[in-house]
């Protein structure tokens, strides 16, 4: 099989998976089992296409035209290639996840669950291969319009709520931006496609290059620039297993991935940095990166802290686009993975604690290390990796959108990411702190809920094993084993930066 | 020899299909003419359309008279684009039409339904296909007349006041429009289009001219309910039946908005005088208010079938909008409007009808919980609803291309905003109707309903599967519209 014909695959093999999983409904092993096959053999599928894009080649199909300048198309290109890569790989780990977290906490509409799930990652792989902005676009919405029977899940009226002003900030912000955005780009350079060294180069001025890129940054609302990230900590209501797919899997990741796609292949970087149209995003995005961190230290649900941490850590990727030279634009790149895996760590392991003793403040989690120390572990290391240190993937990252921006001459930037990881030292290692060395509450009833543990009524003097109360096996392994994952990146990220420096490459 | 005679079968068809309703009396035959005779008027439409693809206009002396004496039917790209629309949303909309009126009418009563509505269509293809000038005003007292019956069926009370003032109103506008008419000609002693369009250039700027256009103008614009002259609309398609309130929403106003294009661009030349008059302002205006005012009554309305009529009285306003503009573009965005809203309108109402006839109420908070007890009736209604949006990957999208492409070509910016923000009032009150039956608690009673039955579903369907089609292929909508614009705009006729 072609290149080609894996990226067909890759759109079908969602697809078909969602029908299978709704017609399995009714038998729960036999639903989840082809879950797991789809989102398996979707990974190997997209790792098929990755030699070739690694040899320079661009796999595509060339669809067909709707009407004049709007084409359905595809092409995989570097940056595409990771994120189909993230997507589809933390797909696999997450189902695993939803397994154990769905069942353990008796969620009602399970099959409705996977079933959106695996349309949400068709449209991630739609997303993450589309050959121009238009067929971009269609996937974009479809994956908010997937997802959003996620973020309702629970049915009530918080839930709702949530789920409303996801919708309604997504919707309105594409609708009132990004569409815009989209047709003037046409109207300027007469085509849509994503093309090394972009499109607008000779066709838009400085100032107007300003404020197209204005409208793609607030229009694009999934990269939760702020003020465009409301919906964000309001989608928190779903299953975490939802919160992961938000964060981390695809739908965060599908908003900063535009933003840096159209940075490189609609202005390109050149454009960019000759006319100075991307400065003022530079310090919107300081700005929104340190804001969202200084709220998530005012935060104590444990879900809300992460949910701003993410905002903030979005905020590096459009800096990195905004800064817009080489390093920094890699950097960006790599963000995207190193935060993946760093937050999806996080809330696992906060689904996990919610699955085992139904708690979901920073100011209850006293002691609940000496329970579930793997999970606190993990943590731990997935903070680490958020916070920016070796020996974790993220702090590779970090140091290239820093190094980025000594580039481009934006020596506040550094000033502002130093201040970024002390914020976010403040916010993450206290939950560590809590959980590892302070006693439990000596009041602490395990919330009077049936299947809690106590944390104080655990008797020091057992051994770590008969203490032991984790969430489930289906929790516990996949958080631990992304844990894992977030220290490897650490050595492995060559073969990360040889993709993305792809992405950098102009045909003359 | 019948591709000969289509011109004429197009409208001879429905035209003795419907006394033959009539005469029979029974609801189940009359409802099987009806369904062959649309069908027929659809394979004719489409056979038209190869006709005019491959030899250009035709032009079809009635009964062998050759015009101006006898009436000509001249089919251009224009007017078979229109006969398409009309004829194919009537062909989806017939085969549902059974289950409603079933349950509502005795035997005889359904037949008299069918002859209505078999009326009703002649009439509209008739003024579509004609290039009579007086033909076009008898076919539309012969649509008019009809739909007037078509609302009058509804179970409302209301719809009895509906249909009265739909009379005034109509009349009103026809009225006007046989004045105009009357006074063109007087003034160039032609009634035939095509001779109009030739005599008319040179005594263009005269009094009795210029006020014929307004005379026709009011009248027509009554016709497809332009905003401020619409009141008739929202009770009339609010109480009529749900199969009159889709044919009406998917045909009866876009005719009129053909009958404007073929008045202003054909008749009176080009787009050239078009331009010279206040017009282009005029209808600018009315069409922004016309989006603005109807999209927000449609919010705060609690009929879902009276929100969705002033919703269609805001999209009639972006297809007038298209027109102000007198541009290629600006045009071929009406056309592709209009073909796209009829379908899609046509199929919300069909839709609908399935929740009325499983809930028998309209209100929104009966609607309430809806979503779980009929699936797919709603999973229709948000794709359609989707597409009033203008989500990419269906038609509605593809409409609002071309018309914020028009504005852009203008230069005028501030009309690219106006429409951005028109599509989120729409994303609002659509969204109301979404919330209410996904998220609310069901109401006394949704609780026991279950889905529609697949014979009204499957129709409805159709013109879902249309909807999407449209928004990724548009050689037949976009395609057309475009060359059928460039030959309004170059006066070919």
């Amino acid at each position: 099989m072609t290149p080609s014909d894996h990226i067909l695959l890759a759109l079908m093999i969602p697809t078909l998976g969602a029908i299978l999983i709704a017609l399995t409904g009714r038998n729960r092993n036999l639903r989840e089992g082809v879950t797991l096959v789809t989102a398996g053999l979707l990974f190997g599928n997209v790792l098929q296409i990755l030699p070739a894009v690694l040899e320079g080649a661009r796999p595509e199909i060339s669809g067909f035209e709707v009407t004049p300048g709007l084409d359905i198309a595809f092409q995989v290109e570097p940056l595409g290639m990771l994120f189909g890569l993230i997507a589809s790989f933390l797909w696999i780990v997450n189902s695993f996840y939803s397994i154990g977290y769905m069942r353990g906490n008796k969620e009602p509409r399970q099959t409705q669950f996977y079933v959106a799930f695996a349309v949400a990652l068709a449209s991630a792989m739609g997303i993450a291969f589309s050959a121009n902005l238009f067929t971009l676009f269609i996937f974009y919405e479809l994956l908010t319009l997937s997802t959003y029977p996620l973020v309702a899940h629970h049915g009530d009226a918080k839930a709702r709520n949530g789920a409303r002003i996801y919708l309604l900030i997504l919707l309105s912000t594409s609708i009132v931006f990004f569409i815009p955005a989209i047709l003037w780009t046409l109207s300027l350079a007469g085509t849509l496609d994503f093309t090394p060294g972009g499109i607008l180069a000779g066709n838009a001025d400085a100032t107007t290059t300003a404020i197209l890129l204005a409208l793609f940054a607030f229009g694009v609302g999934k990269a939760a620039l702020m003020p465009m990230h409301k919906w964000l900590p309001n989608a928190m209501v779903a299953p975490t297993p939802v919160s992961a797919l938000l964060h981390a899997v695809a739908v965060v990741k599908a908003g900063v991935f535009t933003i840096l796609k159209v940075s490189v292949y609609i202005f390109g970087s050149d454009h960019l940095l000759s006319t100075g149209a991307s400065e003022w995003l530079v310090y919107v995005a300081t700005f929104s990166l340190l804001a969202a961190s200084v709220i998530a230290l005012t935060k104590d649900n444990l879900k809300a802290r992460l949910a701003y941490s993410t905002v903030s850590q979005l905020g590096y990727i459009v800096l990195g686009a905004a800064i817009a030279t080489p390093l920094a634009l890699i950097g960006a790149g790599m963000h995207i993975l190193m935060h993946a895996f760093g937050k999806i760590t996080l809330f696992f392991v906060a689904g996990a604690i919610h699955t085992a003793t139904h708690k979901t403040e920073v100011s209850q989690l006293n002691g609940i290390g000496r329970i579930m120390p793997f999970t606190m572990g993990a943590f731990f290391i997935g903070a680490l990796s958020i916070i920016g240190l070796p020996p974790l993937g993220g702090a590779w990252s970090k140091l290239y959108i820093a190094l980025g921006g000594m580039d481009g001459d934006y020596w506040f930037v550094v000033a502002a990411l130093m201040i970024s990881s002390l914020l976010n030292v403040a916010y993450l290692m206290p939950i560590v702190v809590r959980a590892f060395f302070r006693p439990p509450d000596p009041d602490d009833n395990g919330h009077g809920n049936g299947d809690g543990h106590s944390v104080a009524a655990v008797n020091d003097r057992l051994s770590l094993r008969e203490r032991m109360a984790e969430a489930p096996w289906f929790c516990v392994v996949p958080l631990c084993f992304t844990a894992i994952a977030c220290f490897v990146l650490f050595f492995a990220p060559d073969v990360v930066i040889q993709l993305l420096e792809g992405m950098l490459e102009v045909p003359q | 020899m019948i591709a000969a005679h289509l011109p004429a079968l197009q409208v001879v068809i429905p035209l003795i299909a419907a006394p033959l309703c009539a005469i029979l009396r029974r609801g189940t035959a009359a409802w099987v003419i009806a369904v062959a005779a649309n069908w027929l008027a659809f394979a004719v439409s489409i056979g038209l359309l190869f006709r005019v693809l491959d030899e250009g206009v035709i032009s079809y002396a009635m009964g062998g008279w050759a015009p101006p004496i006898g009436i000509e039917y001249r089919v251009d790209l224009i007017n078979v684009f229109v006969l398409l629309v009309v004829s194919g949303v009537g062909a989806a909309i017939i085969p549902f039409a059974r289950k409603g009126t079933e349950a509502r009418f005795d035997s005889t009563n359904q037949a008299w339904f069918y002859t209505m509505y078999l009326l009703a269509l002649t009439g509209l293809l008739g003024v579509t296909i004609t290039g009579d000038a007086f033909n076009i005003f008898v076919f539309l007292e012969i649509s008019s007349l009809a739909s007037y019956v078509m609302i009058a069926m509804g179970r409302d009370k209301r719809a009895l006041t509906a249909a009265y003032q739909y009379l005034i109103m109509g009349t009103v506008g026809a009225t006007f429009i046989v004045i105009g008419i009357g006074l063109l000609w007087a003034m160039t002693g032609t009634l035939n289009l095509y001779d109009l369009a030739q005599r008319i250039p040179d005594i263009e700027n005269t009094r009795p001219v210029l006020a014929a256009l307004a005379f026709l103008t009011v009248g027509i614009s009554l016709k497809l309910a332009l905003f401020p002259l619409h009141l008739w609309l929202p009770n009339a398609y609010a109480y009529a039946p749900a199969v009159t309130s889709a044919f009406l929403a998917g045909t009866a106003t876009k005719v009129g908005i053909y009958l404007l294009l073929r008045f202003f661009f054909t008749v009176f030349g080009g787009g050239g005088f078009f331009l010279s008059t206040p017009l282009p302002e005029m209808f600018l205006v009315l069409s922004i208010v016309a989006i603005f005012a109807a999209s927000t009554v449609a919010l705060f309305q609690n009929n879902v079938k009276r929100m969705f009529a002033y919703s269609s009285v805001a999209q009639i306003g972006f297809i007038t909008l298209g027109i102000s503009y007198a541009t290629e573009t600006g045009l071929t965005a009406a056309l592709v409007h209009l073909m796209n809203h009829a379908i899609m309108k046509a199929g919300i109402f069909m839709l609908l009808g399935c929740v009325i006839y499983r809930l028998a109420s309209m209100r929104i908070d009966d609607m309430a919980g809806i979503g779980r007890k009929m699936p797919f009736t709603m999973a229709g209604i948000v794709i359609l609803g989707l597409s009033l949006i203008g989500a990419p990957g269906t038609s509605g999208f593809i409409s609002k291309f071309w018309l914020v492409l028009a504005a852009m070509e203008n230069g005028q910016w501030w009309l690219v905003a106006l429409i951005v923000i028109a599509s989120l009032i729409t994303m609002l009150y659509v969204g109301r109707l979404v919330e209410a039956a996904y998220f609310r608690e069901p109401s006394e009673k949704a609780k026991n309903v279950r889905e529609a039955p697949l014979a009204m579903l499957i129709p409805a369907y159709v013109l879902v599967a249309a909807t999407i089609y449209l928004g990724l292929d548009t050689t037949w909508s976009a395609g057309l519209a475009q060359d059928a614009a460039a030959s309004l705009l170059s006066a070919a006729y």
